[in-house]
């Protein structure tokens, strides 16, 4: 990559995290020219599978994992490239992030990593070493959690953060989301496939923004921070998420466990997220999706307070 | 085999592991005289929100006290529950949080092994059985991330087509063998023997760490795993 030695505070302020690539996204958001990648396209690591597909490869295989300063401190970074292959968990891209995380595990004393997620999950031209990568992904971020190093999702790209995506991103310390931050299981188009268009409609934007999107997960606690679409706003937020984050042990599990059976509890019979936001005591929960994120963050922060504890 | 079946073999001596609306929650004691703890999903339940609470507060009870008993996880589940309601509530955070409590578990003494006898799929996948420190399986097991007919769709490729490649290539195409050459099970076990004797075998053996990237690579179903996540390691360890 083409490592700039400067990056001004309006490059921060003026870029969209939506719009910007894996490698510009690293390079505008850690401290300027602090960014080493470990193997980089020159080295041409690409998936071995995809030849069979007659599918082009990249030389990164869409994912940048190295090591940078955030603030004047060091950190691991790992950023998936969601316009290739829509940021789909391959055989080499989940294996990096395996072995970053693998680093942060064995790191003495140990640094944070930032994750910036932008994926639809697992890419199916190599499904069994995509969905193992998963797996192997989630238990070293754990091991490296145990360790002390603080694990910060950034989810805010163009594929949001799907299928295997959204349960790694389940088991960071903390998540910063923005508005372009859809956060699930199934996407829209799988839940129609496999239930029909009555149980959810995948053309109906606004159902699958209120749904998945950045503010309910904000409402709901399934992320810590809500922020603007600019890298500026995604550096504020890892560097808070970073000092606030929890560390990973039984106590927080079963703080965890309680946040989510009262969830289950307050707005098990919810129908649509609009209810929940109400319920949340909200009083104009309509106007919800069309807040600033200024008005929307003081309205999230009464309803419920960012808590720490339990992720 | 049945679920009673298994149960029988895994517990000639009985057990208290009780089915409701397709979660297993109990426990049984082991050949050595130990006790295991068991948590599973049967009849290829599909996994949702409210059935993850009830397996994640089964492990953590577990855990909180104390001790070293190991945790069997069975499962024959569909896919994590395709659904408004679950999406809504966060569904990705339940799967996560029982991935959680398993490794937590394991971490802290608790050996935790995983049995597919049926089915299972995806996140539900992930989330459970793919998560214990021991996988195996009964043979006629049949794990997907995603069937050929969806794959077909995606790849814009006939199911004949994907078919003659799975020939060539395990690395997409769905089933247990498939699976196991990429690493993720580490034995398919007999079931003309006993369950009993194969699980005490098998909590003898398997040591802590992952190494299933190691696997996949002797077993030839994953090339690069391995070797990348090594290398990214010790670069990340050792800056040049």
């Amino acid at each position: 990559m083409t490592d700039q030695k400067t990056v001004t505070p309006f490059q921060r302020h003026t870029s969209s995290w939506y719009e910007s690539s894996a490698r510009d996204r690293v390079r505008l958001l850690l401290d300027a020219g602090s960014f080493r990648e470990f193997i980089g396209p020159e080295a041409r690591e690409m998936s071995p599978h995809l030849d069979l597909f007659d599918l082009p490869k990249q030389f990164d295989d869409g994912i940048v994992v190295g090591r940078g300063m955030l603030g004047g401190k060091p950190l691991f970074v790992a950023a998936q490239e969601g316009r290739f292959m829509g940021g789909a968990f391959g055989e080499v891209h989940g294996a990096k992030l395996t072995g970053l995380l693998r680093a942060a595990r064995d790191t003495r004393p140990a640094i944070p990593v930032l994750i910036l997620f932008d994926t639809g999950g697992v890419r199916l031209q190599e499904a069994n070493a995509g969905e193992l990568s998963i797996s192997e992904i989630m238990r070293a971020l754990v091991e490296a959690r145990t360790a002390g190093a603080k694990v910060v999702g950034l989810i805010g790209g163009r594929s949001g953060c799907y299928g295997g995506g959204g349960l790694i991103a389940g088991t960071c310390s903390a998540l910063a989301v923005s508005e372009h931050g859809r956060i699930a299981v199934s996407g829209p188009e799988v839940i129609e496939t496999n239930r029909g268009i009555e149980e959810f409609d995948s053309k109906d934007k606004s159902l699958v923004w209120r749904t998945m999107g950045g503010r309910n997960r904000r409402l709901i606690g399934g992320a810590d921070a809500f922020v603007d679409d600019t890298i500026e706003a995604f550096r504020a937020a890892a560097l808070l998420l970073i000092e606030r984050a929890p560390a990973f042990d039984l106590d927080m599990l079963k703080a965890e466990q309680a946040r989510l059976t009262e969830r289950l509890q307050r707005f098990g019979d919810c129908a649509d997220a609009v209810d929940i936001w109400a319920r949340e005591g909200i009083a104009d929960a309509r106007s919800v999706p069309g807040l600033s994120t200024e008005a929307f963050t003081a309205i999230a922060d009464k309803a419920r307070e960012p808590r720490y504890d339990a992720r | 085999m049945t679920l009673a079946e298994i149960l029988a073999s895994l517990f000639p001596a009985g057990h208290d592991v009780v089915q409701d609306r397709g979660i297993l929650l109990g426990s049984g004691p082991l050949k050595d005289g130990g006790h295991i703890t068991v948590i599973g999903v049967a009849d290829r339940t599909p996994l949702g929100i409210d059935d993850l609470v009830r397996l994640s507060g089964h492990v953590l009870k577990a855990v909180e006290a104390g001790g070293r008993d190991p945790i069997l996880v069975l499962i024959d589940s569909d896919s994590q529950r395709m659904s408004k309601r679950d999406e809504l509530l966060g569904l990705n955070e339940f799967l996560a949080h029982l991935a959680k409590c398993l490794l937590l578990a394991d971490m802290q003494a608790h050996h935790t092994v995983g049995l597919l006898y049926g089915h299972s799929a995806a996140g539900a996948f992930i989330a459970t059985a793919m998560s214990t420190r021991t996988l195996v399986a009964l043979p006629g097991a049949t794990p997907v991330v995603m069937d050929l007919p969806s794959m077909s769709k995606v790849t814009k490729l006939t199911i004949e087509t994907l078919q003659e490649k799975a020939k060539s290539t395990p690395v997409f195409a769905p089933g247990l063998d498939n699976l196991a050459q990429t690493g993720a099970v580490l034995a398919i076990w007999d079931d003309k023997r006993s369950l009993a004797d194969q699980l005490q075998t098998v909590l003898g053996e398997a040591a802590a760490g992952d190494r299933r990237d190691r696997l996949g690579k002797e077993r030839k179903g994953r090339p690069k795993a391995a070797d990348i996540a090594e290398r990214v390691r010790e670069l990340a360890l050792h800056p040049a």
